[in-house]
C-alpha cells in the first residue's frame, strides 16, 4: 500500500512537471564575430560539451557586433554573452560577470599596435598621423578604445588624427587589413594576434608589432542580471571546471586559453577610466 | 614568277591548286578566328558586366554605411571567385563620386582615398570615362595599347549613385581563350587541307600527265616518229580527250603522207630506171642483133682457123649473155598472152615443189581462184614464180612459206609470206631496183622484173614486215578486160 501511494505521488509529479522536463529551456550564449575568430567548428564542439555537462540544451547565438549582442540580452533573448570589456562596462548595471578567461594564466589581454612588416619606420602610434587606421569594433577595448585613449593622452583628437578609419568587426581581420596594406596600421587584441601567429604565422609575419599596451581585463562572459540564479551558477561552475576536465582541457587548448576564472569588476577598472578619459562614458 | 610560270604543268597544276586551297582554307580559318576574337571580347564584356551587377547591390549598402572592410571583403571575394572562372580579374576598385579609391583588391597599388588620376594614365583615362558614363548602368572599355580592359558599373540604387565599381581585367586571358576558340577553326582547316591537298595533287598530276606526254611527243615531231600514246592514258571525251584524238589523227595523217611520198619517190625512181633500162636495151639490141647475125655468118665460113673459131665462139657467148641480160632488163608485159586459169596457178605450185622440197619447207597454199580471169597468164605466173622463189630462198630450213591468191574488189591479190630473215627498212627501200640482191647467187633482177610487170599491168607491189615475224609481199593487179 505504501508503495502504491508513493507511485501515485510520483506519477502526479511527473504529470505536473512533465512538460517542463520534456523541454527544458535552452541556455543561450551570445558570440560575436570578434570572439568567434572563425572557429565555428570548435565552438560547436564547445556547445555540445557544455550541453552535455549542463544536461540542458545550449544555443550559441552569433551576431556581428557587441552592440547587437547587448540588445539581444536586454530583450532576454540571450542569457550569457562573451563580450568586449567596454561593452560590459557600459552595461555593468544590467549584467553580472560570469567568468573571465585566463590567458597565459592571467585574466588579462593587451592591445597590439601593428603595421605592415614592410613599414620599418613607424615607432609609435603618433607616427601614424594622416594614415588609414583599422579598428575592430567601436565597443572593442584593445581594438578601438586603447589607441584612441593614447591619442587623447598625447593631446590629439582621435577623430581627426587619421586620414581614414574603418572597422573590421574581427580582430583577425585587422591583421589581414594591415597585412595586405588596406590599412597603414591597426589596433587589436594581443591574445588574438598571438593565437593567430600559432595557426597562421604566414599572415602575422606580414605585420609588425609596434607597441604592446598595458594589461587590461580579458573580455568576460557576462550574464543578464535577471537570469535564474541556478542557471548562472551552474554555467559558472561548468566553465570554471573545464580546466580540470580532460575534454574541457582539449577544448581550452584549442581556444588557446588556460581556462575560466571567477571574475571581479576590479579587473575592468582601468578600462573604465580610459573610457571616461576618452569620453565614451 | 617566271620560274613558276615555266614549270611543267605536272607541278604547276597541283601547285596552283594547292595554293588556292591553302588560301581558301586560310581565309575561312582567319574569318573563324576573327569571329572567335570578337566573340571572346563580347563574352568577356558580358561576364564582366554581370560580375559588376552582382556586386552592385551589396557594395551599395556597404558604402552607404561607410563600411570599408565589408566593401573590401566583397570585392576581394569577387576577384577570387572570378579569377577561377574565365574572366581573369587583376584588380577591382571601388571609387567614390570624386573618383577617389574607397577600396581596392590591391591596396598597396591603389591606396585608400587616392585619386584615380594619380594611379597612372590608364586609370586617369578611366576616371574621365566614369564622368562621361554617369547615366549609364555599366560599360566595358578597351583602351588602345593597354594590357587591360575595364568594366565600369555604377554603384547606385534608385538613381542615387555612391560611386563606381571598376573591374580591371588582364587581356592576358584573351590569348588562351582566343587560342582555345581559334584552335577549333584551325583544326577544321587542317583536316580540310589534309583531305584536299593529296586529292588535289593526285588530280593535278592525273590532269597534267597526258598533257606532258602529249607535249613531249609533239616536240619530237619532225625529228623522229614519236612513240604511240597509251590509249588508257586519257579516256574521257572532254577537251583534253579531243586534243588527244586530234593528235592521233594528225600523227596518222603525217605518217600516211610520208609513206605516200616515199612511195611516189620510189615509183618515180623505178619508173626512171625502167625508162633508162628500156632505152639502153633498145639501143643495145639493134647493134647486138647485127653483131649476132655477123657472128653467125662468120661461123658459116669453114676456112676459119681454130683460133678464130674459138674467138668467134667466145664473142658469141658474150653477145648472147648481153642479149639475155638486156632481155631481162627490158620487161615487156604488153605481149599478148592468154587469160589466166586457176590451173596456171596450181602449175606454179608443182613447179616450185622440188625447190621447196630441198629445204623441207611447209608451203601453205591457198588458191581461191575458181574461174578464168582477164589477166595475162604468162606474166602472172612469172610474178608468182619470182615471189615464191625469193620466199623459198629466204625461208629458214624447215620453215614456212605461205601463199594466198584470190580476187578482191576487182583486183587479183597475191600474197607471199616467208619466215626467213627480216629485211631492214634500208633494204626495203631499194628492193625493187635492178641488180639489187641480198642473197648469194641471185642476179638481182627477179624483183625488178616482177615490179616492172606489176607496174605495166597497172598494179602495185608492196612489202611489209608482219607482226608475226614474217616478210609479206603483196601484189594487187586490177583485172583487165576479158580477151
Amino acid at each position: 500500500m505504501k508503495i502504491y501511494s508513493k507511485l501515485i505521488v510520483v506519477c502526479w509529479m511527473l504529470l505536473v512537471t512533465g512538460a517542463a522536463l520534456a523541454e527544458p529551456q535552452p541556455l543561450r550564449l551570445g558570440i560575436t564575430s570578434a570572439t568567434a575568430r572563425g572557429q565555428y567548428a570548435l565552438l560547436e564542439e564547445w556547445r555540445v560539451y557544455l550541453q552535455n555537462k549542463l544536461d540542458q540544451p545550449v544555443e550559441f547565438i552569433f551576431r556581428d557586433s557587441y552592440l547587437d549582442n547587448m540588445d539581444l540580452m536586454k530583450q532576454k533573448k540571450l542569457d550569457f554573452t562573451w563580450i568586449s570589456s567596454p561593452a560590459y562596462i557600459e552595461n555593468m548595471q544590467q549584467t553580472s560577470l560570469l567568468v573571465t578567461p585566463l590567458y597565459r594564466g592571467k585574466p588579462y589581454d593587451r592591445a597590439y599596435l601593428i603595421v605592415p612588416s614592410s613599414d620599418r619606420s613607424t615607432g609609435s602610434l603618433l607616427n601614424l598621423k594622416g594614415k588609414v587606421f583599422a579598428y575592430v569594433d567601436p565597443d572593442s577595448g584593445t581594438g578601438y578604445l586603447e589607441p584612441r585613449y593614447r591619442l587623447r593622452l598625447a593631446g590629439s583628437d582621435p577623430d581627426q588624427f587619421f586620414k581614414k578609419t574603418f572597422f573590421t568587426r574581427d580582430h583577425q581581420k585587422v591583421v589581414a587589413a594591415v597585412a595586405i596594406g588596406l590599412a597603414d596600421a591597426g589596433s587589436m587584441s594581443g591574445f588574438t594576434w598571438d593565437t593567430l601567429s600559432l595557426s597562421r604565422p604566414d599572415i602575422t609575419d606580414q605585420t609588425r608589432i609596434v607597441a604592446k599596451s598595458a594589461e587590461y581585463g580579458f573580455p568576460p562572459i557576462i550574464a543578464r542580471n535577471n537570469l535564474e540564479k541556478h542557471d548562472f551558477s551552474k554555467m559558472q561552475r561548468i566553465l570554471i571546471d573545464m580546466k580540470d576536465d580532460p575534454d574541457g582541457v582539449k577544448l581550452l587548448t584549442r581556444l588557446n586559453i588556460d581556462g575560466f576564472a571567477l571574475s571581479d569588476k576590479k579587473l575592468y577598472r582601468s578600462m573604465q577610466l580610459m573610457m571616461r578619459r576618452v569620453g565614451d562614458l | 614568277m617566271k620560274f613558276f610560270l615555266n614549270l611543267s604543268y605536272r607541278y604547276k597544276i597541283p601547285l596552283w591548286g594547292s595554293f588556292l586551297i591553302i588560301i581558301s582554307v586560310l581565309t575561312v580559318s582567319a574569318s573563324f578566328i576573327a569571329n572567335a576574337y570578337n566573340q571572346v571580347e563580347k563574352d568577356l564584356a558580358v561576364d564582366s558586366e554581370k560580375l559588376g551587377h552582382s556586386l552592385k547591390s551589396s557594395l551599395f549598402s556597404a558604402m552607404l554605411q561607410d563600411d570599408i572592410w565589408r566593401t573590401f571583403e566583397i570585392i576581394t571575394e569577387a576577384s577570387q571567385r572570378a579569377s577561377s572562372s574565365m574572366v581573369l580579374v587583376e584588380n577591382i576598385l571601388v571609387v567614390d563620386n570624386e573618383q577617389r579609391v574607397v577600396a581596392s583588391t590591391q591596396p598597396r597599388e591603389a591606396p585608400m582615398l587616392t585619386e584615380m588620376n594619380e594611379l597612372g594614365p590608364e586609370l586617369g583615362e578611366i576616371a574621365k570615362q566614369i564622368v562621361q558614363m554617369r547615366d549609364e548602368k555599366s560599360e566595358t572599355i578597351y583602351l588602345h595599347n593597354s594590357k587591360h580592359y575595364y568594366s565600369l558599373t555604377s554603384i547606385s540604387r534608385d538613381n542615387a549613385s555612391l560611386g563606381t565599381l571598376v573591374i580591371v581585367h588582364s587581356k592576358e586571358v584573351f590569348l588562351p581563350l582566343f587560342i582555345k576558340n581559334a584552335r577549333n577553326g584551325l583544326l577544321v582547316g587542317a583536316i580540310i587541307l589534309a583531305i584536299l591537298l593529296p586529292f588535289n595533287w593526285f588530280w593535278g598530276q592525273r590532269m597534267a600527265l597526258p598533257l606532258v606526254q602529249l607535249a613531249a611527243r609533239m616536240a619530237q615531231l619532225g625529228k623522229k616518229w614519236p612513240e604511240d600514246l597509251d590509249p588508257d592514258l586519257y579516256e574521257y571525251r572532254d577537251e583534253l580527250g579531243l586534243l588527244f584524238e586530234a593528235y592521233n589523227q594528225l600523227l596518222n595523217d603525217l605518217k600516211t603522207k610520208e609513206a605516200l611520198e616515199m612511195q611516189i619517190v620510189q615509183s618515180d625512181r623505178l619508173a626512171a630506171l625502167g625508162q633508162l633500162a628500156a632505152g639502153i636495151a633498145h639501143e643495145i639490141n639493134n647493134p647486138l642483133s647485127g653483131m649476132l647475125t655477123a657472128i653467125d655468118t662468120l661461123k658459116c665460113h669453114s676456112d676459119t682457123s681454130p683460133l678464130t673459131q674459138k674467138t668467134i665462139a667466145l664473142i658469141e657467148r658474150g653477145l648472147t649473155q648481153i642479149k639475155d641480160t638486156v632481155a631481162a632488163l627490158l620487161v615487156e608485159a604488153k605481149i599478148k598472152s592468154r587469160d589466166l586459169l586457176p590451173q596456171d596457178i596450181e602449175d606454179v605450185l608443182t613447179l616450185i615443189s622440188p625447190m621447196s622440197g630441198k629445204k623441207a619447207l611447209h608451203i601453205a597454199w591457198h588458191n581461191s581462184l575458181a574461174d578464168e580471169i582477164a589477166l595475162p597468164a604468162t606474166f602472172v605466173r612469172q610474178i608468182l614464180i619470182n615471189l615464191l622463189m625469193n620466199a623459198i630462198k629466204a625461208a629458214a630450213q624447215q620453215g614456212e612459206v605461205a601463199c594466198d591468191i584470190g580476187l578482191k574488189e576487182g583486183h587479183l591479190h597475191i600474197s607471199v609470206r616467208n619466215d626467213g630473215k627480216m629485211l631492214e627498212p634500208e633494204q626495203i627501200a631499194h628492193l625493187f631496183e635492178p641488180f639489187c640482191t641480198f642473197s648469194e647467187g641471185g642476179h638481182g633482177l627477179g624483183l625488178w622484173v616482177t615490179y616492172q610487170i606489176v607496174n605495166q599491168l597497172g598494179g602495185t607491189i608492196s612489202v611489209k614486215k608482219e607482226a608475226s615475224e614474217h616478210m609479206n609481199f603483196t601484189v594487187k593487179i586490177p583485172l583487165g578486160d576479158r580477151l
